[in-house]
């Protein structure tokens, strides 16, 4: 069995947003960058898994970004997974990033594509569906769990209040999140080994993109919190009702 | 021309955020001086002429049953069947579960430009820009669709509902349903419970509440408000609640009117999956907690003394006894 599991860097859960360049310029001096927690957490490591239960799996990275992601890959492949792919272009356009995925995927005939369900920054849960359509597979969004018998896939995945159990036949398409695998931390070995293990760089392919950032914005401070005597809860009950009117 | 709005459903009812989908595509209809339409898959209780009053000119339907059961490939393959015979221009989808798996495939069906998380009306004056959360909350950003179609999937709470006079047009479509390639087992939903995702008030826990046995606190709140409920990370890490429960920056990111936070000091990571929500509540014992700094309103206090007193001022407010 092949795996490709997609990984992005993020900055990091604490890191403060600011922009530069006329807000039109996500502010990176200062900002520790992080394998984005749905691909790490639970694509990642659920791959490491599959790959743990049947070791003749292959488990292959991929990331669009600059050398500069390569540090993240290298984590990524200190948890686990054979080799990486980066393919080398700045793009922050989904639809140009699921192509050159797509063009690495196709050379590769893998059984299973794994994504997190969303980057932390750009939140725009949309390469593993765009993935799945260019490839014509079925595509399976938001699990919490994946299980493989032969070549059938069971996976849970989340719905208004509850949760769906699928079945699909392999080659497929999975977005992750929480539930699928527990965080692991890199141990020795694998910092050791990471350093070994491939790391290929393509050049894109031409593609197209279909939006464009053209500025940031920070939402609006609050005005200050209003405080209520611990001992007149029918005075915060009262102010929610006349003043914020919400209930 | 028209906009066309995906309106979902689950077992045959309509869901609340495709009523705010269907009252924000009417605006940018209105805006773009064309047809506000929509398409319902699937056998549906409502009445679809009634889809009118959020300003729908049109439905569109196809009632084959296989479209009961939700799947992203056929459902792509059938929307974009509508949105060639409804000339869309504009296509609108609820950033939901099921919009979520949809839009990014109808995206490249089309090779229409995407915008996941809108959370205002596009800006049409020069090209078309539409804002959307990023940074999980924290910020956002104004995005730029190139392309002759668009995809715009609107955040939950973000757009609100418009009722007016007005019946829609109820229109058939025969389409070819391809056979779907996954196949739905089965279906688990927790009954009575209101839908965190769509809620308008939540309460929510956090580890001051030191065990999941004090729950009941939280969820006599919540039941006296109409409310969802919900929960940190290390209370779902700790399996004190299920982890659909948990809100937050690697959790469910939420926009509620009303956000109740009970024990919660507020950590980054946990204010960029709530900070959107419009008015902001902290209970909490510690002063210093950096959830205050955040909130419109808060009590400091021991939340298992004064949590009780506030279910008992909202059911005297309500009329319950």
């Amino acid at each position: 069995m092949k795996i490709l599991v997609c990984i992005s860097k993020t900055p990091d859960t604490t890191a403060k947003i600011a922009f530069t360049d006329n807000n039109t310029k996500f502010q990176e001096t200062g900002v520790q960058f992080i394998l984005n927690p749905y691909d790490e957490w639970y694509a990642l490591v659920r791959a490491i898994e599959l790959k743990e239960a049947d070791p003749s799996t292959v488990l292959h990275l991929i990331n669009v970004g600059g050398a500069d992601n390569d540090p993240i890959i290298r984590k990524a492949l200190a948890l686990g997974g054979d080799e990486a792919i980066r393919v080398n272009s700045d793009s922050r356009d989904d639809f140009y990033i699921a192509s050159q995925i797509v063009e690495v995927a196709k050379q590769n005939n893998y059984d299973l594509i794994l994504t997190g369900k969303e980057t932390i920054d750009y939140n725009g849960s949309s390469i593993g569906g765009m993935i799945a359509e260019l490839l014509d597979l079925p595509f399976i969004s938001l699990a919490t769990k994946f299980s493989l018998q032969g070549n059938t896939a069971t996976v849970e995945r989340e719905i208004e209040g509850g949760e769906e159990v699928d079945e699909a036949s392999l080659p497929l398409v999975v977005s992750c999140q929480k539930g699928m695998a527990e965080q692991r931390i890199p141990n020795m070995r694998g910092i050791m080994g990471a350093r070994t293990k491939p790391l290929k760089v393509l050049e894109p392919v031409q593609a197209d993109t279909f939006t464009e950032i053209s500025s940031f914005e920070l939402p609006p401070a609050k005005a200050g919190v209003k405080l209520v005597p611990a001992d007149q809860p029918e005075e915060l009950v009262r102010l929610l009702h006349e003043e914020a009117k919400v209930i | 021309m028209s906009v066309l709005v995906f309106i979902d459903q689950a077992d045959g009812n309509i869901k609340k955020s495709s009523f705010e989908a269907a009252s924000y595509g009417a605006k940018v209809a209105e805006n773009l001086n064309v047809s506000a339409e929509g398409i319902v898959l699937g056998a549906v209780k409502d009445d679809l002429a009634a889809l009118g009053k959020y300003g729908l000119k049109k439905i569109y339907t196809v009632k084959n049953e296989s479209l009961n059961n939700f799947d992203d490939q056929v459902f792509t393959q059938v929307i974009a069947e509508a949105a060639k015979k409804s000339d869309s221009k504009v296509i609108v989808f609820s950033n939901n579960f099921n919009g979520k798996a949809i839009a990014p495939r109808l995206s490249v069906k089309l090779k229409a430009g995407l915008v996941s998380g809108a959370t205002a009306l596009p800006q049409t004056s020069n090209g078309f820009v539409v804002k959307k959360s990023v940074f999980s909350g924290k910020a956002f950003a104004n995005v730029s669709i190139k392309t002759e179609i668009k995809i715009i999937s609107l955040n939950a709470n973000a757009y609100k509902i418009v009722e007016r006079e007005g019946t829609a047009e109820v229109e058939d479509l025969n389409v070819e349903i391809p056979a779907a390639k996954v196949k739905i087992k089965e279906v688990n939903k927790v009954s009575g419970e209101i839908p965190l995702a769509e809620a308008e008030l939540v309460v929510s826990g956090g580890r001051g509440l030191k065990g999941p046995e004090n729950w009941n606190i939280v969820t006599d709140l919540a039941k006296a408000l109409g409310a969802a409920t919900s929960c940190s990370r290390p209370v779902s890490d700790s399996d004190w609640r299920p982890h659909h429960e948990h809100v937050g920056q690697t959790g469910l990111t939420i926009a509620p009117n009303l956000y109740f936070a009970i024990g919660i000091s507020g950590a980054i990571q946990h204010l960029a999956g709530v900070n959107r929500s419009k008015t902001i509540v902290v209970i909490n014992k510690d002063p210093e907690a950096p959830f205050f700094k955040a909130a419109d309103y808060g009590i400091v206090g021991d939340a298992f003394e004064v949590v009780p007193k506030i279910t008992e001022a909202v059911k005297k407010l309500k009329g319950i006894s």
